[in-house]
């Protein structure tokens, strides 16, 4: 088991994210992350997925992504090769007692204060998955209110342009 | 497929005539769907009207070269489309209005998924502002066929109207086929829009200003062949000694039946046909071991179990064919031939795989292989038997009898349409089929019902061509409404029901698996099949030997119009050899 991450530009058309995210219920593929947004171009939308489990049967999920006639194009990320970063907005009690070992932890990571009242602060930080998860690790000795992550997106690095990659 | 006329209908025609002084061809949305169906050289659909598809039908009505039949219940509409498709090789057409018209086209369109039968369904909805508002008959038909269609869409904008069709219809019959659904709302059917004609031979590269465009050039289309994997699997062939060649229902698809016969011959092996390759290599062909999988013959599933190379071409290894997978073909290295990137290591374990049209690929390792042998390999598969033995005697037909007394006096080219149960097995394990599209079965899906709808569509599809339609007395009370259909349209088709008076296959599983608690499978009630067909102004008999069924076939042949010849089994024959579901593939239960 492990980790990947593909990226899938598909026509930007009504009706095309739930073809794909109903692709992955009927087919059984358990997706740990997704995110979708429009692109450079709008007539193309970019999706993210990210999926834990066998080579097997992440190859699998390539070639049935690859079927979907929307799908124009699709490319899976070599962790070496590409930038990938997620954003996530947490909110935590703000309490006399703890305040300043959470101010401490926040500034350590470089996450931002975005809202700061008499009951609760909310922290936004970008970063890799693993920091992220390390983040708000480090909140739980407080108390977490709510937590909100967008999923991984992912580009290649390089002048490599994926709408014009044609590997279907 | 018939040529493509560039001269408008003449609704087109009609629309022109009054258009030409604005100096532009503005037809309806409706009017510009029978156009492009035109484009496609459509000339026969089958549907029933409604509300919402009201201006599609009144353009049908102007247009006369395009023939419609109206069925009894959209299910049927959706089957004998299929049925057409499925016999003629030619994209079937359906039509259906909004909700229960379109959600009545469902057990029809997953069937078609289920065996890639390329289909193009097209409903109506109601207008785009009534959408989403729970009006009328509206429902979201697209959201309900997502999972078995290959692509559908909603069309709430007449201007994309004639690409979506054109696209529609592309990728149907591309690649691996199958049912495209597109959804119309009423608004679109009446507005106006500009149509060009657009000949089919320019659908694939000029056709599209939108990025489905790039997809034409490749993925929709069946891949070209990699040479280095037609050499992979010479070279695989060549250093096996007991070979094993499995016909799918892909060879039947892409019509590869003399591309098989040959590539059987050269690598000197036994073919086992799955229940959707039937039609795909002769099934009296010395090279034959019958059927493979869960009624597989003895020679069929031992073989399997002894081969050292398992070549399936177009065959997805379902559950009925692969009943273990971790036992399956386990001494041997298996290659796979497909359409369909998906289907590589879906089932079972694949050691080396070609992509492409099995044709097209089978032609490209026969024109490399040299002559193989494999003689004693062969003598031990035949050893085996290819075919069941019964009992004969007593008040009761065999379903060997019935089978054997049909082909023998039918013509050889005979279309067959099964339903789903023990009829079924026994049509496929005893009629030699020897062309693709002869087999109309719904192999994937199992869905009871579906025979007399598919033989509608192939008599209609197929009108020099004698269609027979074998069915159960548990299938054939599910759309037996079609009947009025044959009737109306004088199709002479005829209806041979294997009458046992239960659900026999489920009936089966009761005796060998369940104790014989026959929970809700006798059939002790009407109706009475014969009375039943003349009231549909048609006619039947009921047999119970051979010498019946010989003078009631006579009559049925001659009659000129459809026939239901009700033939008596004993309930409690069985379908044999069977192993169970999920068992090793000579773990036979009955033989």
């Amino acid at each position: 088991m492990r980790s990947y991450s593909i990226a899938i530009m598909v026509r930007n058309e009504y009706g095309v994210l739930n073809r794909v995210t109903s692709m992955f219920r009927r087919r059984q593929f358990n997706i740990t992350g997704l995110t979708v947004s429009e692109t450079e171009t709008e007539e193309l939308s970019r999706i993210t997925v990210q999926f834990v489990g066998e080579k097997r049967a992440k190859n699998q999920l390539v070639a049935q992504l690859a079927k979907l006639p929307d799908v124009i194009s699709f490319k899976e990320f070599d962790p070496d090769d590409s930038i990938s970063c997620e954003l996530l907005l947490i909110k935590v009690s703000n309490r006399d007692e703890t305040r300043s070992q959470m101010l401490d932890a926040a500034n350590a990571f470089h996450a931002k204060v975005v809202d700061y009242t008499r009951d609760a602060i909310v922290f936004r930080i970008a970063g890799q998955t693993r920091r992220i998860d390390n983040f708000i690790d480090l909140m739980r000795d407080f108390t977490i209110l709510e937590v909100c992550r967008t999923g991984v997106v992912s580009l290649e690095r390089g002048g490599t342009v994926m709408r014009n990659v044609s590997n279907i | 497929m018939a040529a493509f006329r560039l001269t408008p209908g003449p609704v087109a025609a009609k629309a022109r005539e009054t258009d030409r002084k604005r100096g532009q061809m503005e037809l309806t949305g409706a009017q510009i769907l029978v156009e492009c169906l035109r484009e496609q050289g459509v000339d026969v659909v089958f549907g029933y009207p409604g509300g919402t598809i009201l201006d599609v039908y009144d353009a049908l009505y102007q247009t006369p070269d395009i023939r419609h039949y109206l069925v009894s219940h959209e299910q049927g509409a959706a089957h004998a489309a299929d049925g057409y498709a499925r016999s003629t090789g030619r994209v079937g057409v359906c039509l259906a209005t909004s909700g229960p018209g379109c959600t009545n086209l469902t057990t029809g369109i997953a069937t078609a998924y289920m065996d890639s039968s390329p289909l193009v369904a097209i409903t109506c909805n109601v207008s785009s502002k009534l959408l989403g508002k729970d009006s009328f008959q509206e429902v979201d038909i697209t959201g309900i066929t997502r999972p078995i269609t290959k692509w559908n869409q909603v069309v709430k904008d007449v201007s994309r109207l004639a690409n979506v069709v054109r696209q529609a219809f592309l990728i149907a019959r591309s690649g691996r086929q199958g049912p495209v659904l597109i959804d119309v709302t009423k608004d679109v059917t009446s507005a106006r829009a500009p149509y060009e004609p657009l000949p089919l031979a320019r659908h694939r590269v000029t056709e599209l200003p939108n990025p489905l465009s790039r997809r034409l050039l490749g993925g929709i289309e069946a891949p070209e062949p990699s040479l280095a994997d037609v050499e992979g699997l010479i070279e695989l062939i060549r250093g096996a000694e007991r070979p094993l060649i499995v016909c799918g229902g892909g060879v039947v698809r892409s019509r590869a039946q003399d591309e098989l016969l040959a590539f059987a011959r050269r690598v000197d092996a036994p073919v086992a046909i799955t229940v959707m390759g039937g039609g795909g290599f002769a099934g009296d062909d010395p090279l034959s071991t019958g059927m493979i999988g869960m009624h597989g013959s003895q020679a069929s599933n031992r073989a399997v179990d002894d081969c050292d190379l398992l070549v399936a071409v177009g065959c997805r290894f379902s559950d009925r064919v692969a009943l273990k997978p971790a036992t399956f073909a386990s001494r041997a290295r298996i290659a796979q031939i497909d359409i369909d990137a998906t289907e590589v290591g879906k089932n079972v374990r694949c050691d080396h795989h070609v992509l492409g049209d099995a044709r097209r690929v089978l032609k490209l390792v026969n024109d490399r292989l040299d002559q193989q042998d494999h003689a004693a390999w062969k003598e031990h598969v035949f050893s085996f038997a290819t075919e069941t033995l019964y009992e004969e005697g007593g008040d009761h037909l065999t379903p060997k009898q019935i089978n054997e007394t049909i082909a023998r006096l039918l013509p050889e080219d005979t279309i067959v349409a099964t339903d789903v149960g023990q009829h079924q097995m026994w049509a496929i394990q005893h009629f030699h089929f020897r062309h693709p599209g002869q087999l109309l079965t719904s192999g994937g899906f199992g869905a009871m019902g579906f025979g007399l709808g598919a033989a509608i569509g192939a008599q209609v599809g197929n009108p020099a061509r004698r269609v027979l339609h074998v069915t159960g007395d548990g299938s054939f009370r599910m759309n037996c409404n079609e009947l009025s259909t044959v009737e109306h349209y004088g199709l002479p088709v005829i209806t041979v029901v294997y009458d046992n008076a239960v659900l026999g296959m489920v009936h089966q599983w009761q005796t060998l698996i369940y104790d014989r608690r026959y929970a809700e499978t006798t059939l002790d009630r009407g109706p009475d099949w014969v009375r039943l067909a003349e009231a549909y102004g048609l006619s039947g008999r009921r047999v119970s030997n051979v010498a019946e069924l010989e003078d009631a076939l006579g009559e049925a042949l001659s009659c000129g119009h459809g026939y239901v010849i009700d033939a008596v089994l004993d309930p409690d024959e069985m379908v044999r050899p069977m192993v169970p579901a999920g068992q090793h593939i000579t773990s036979f239960l009955a033989v």
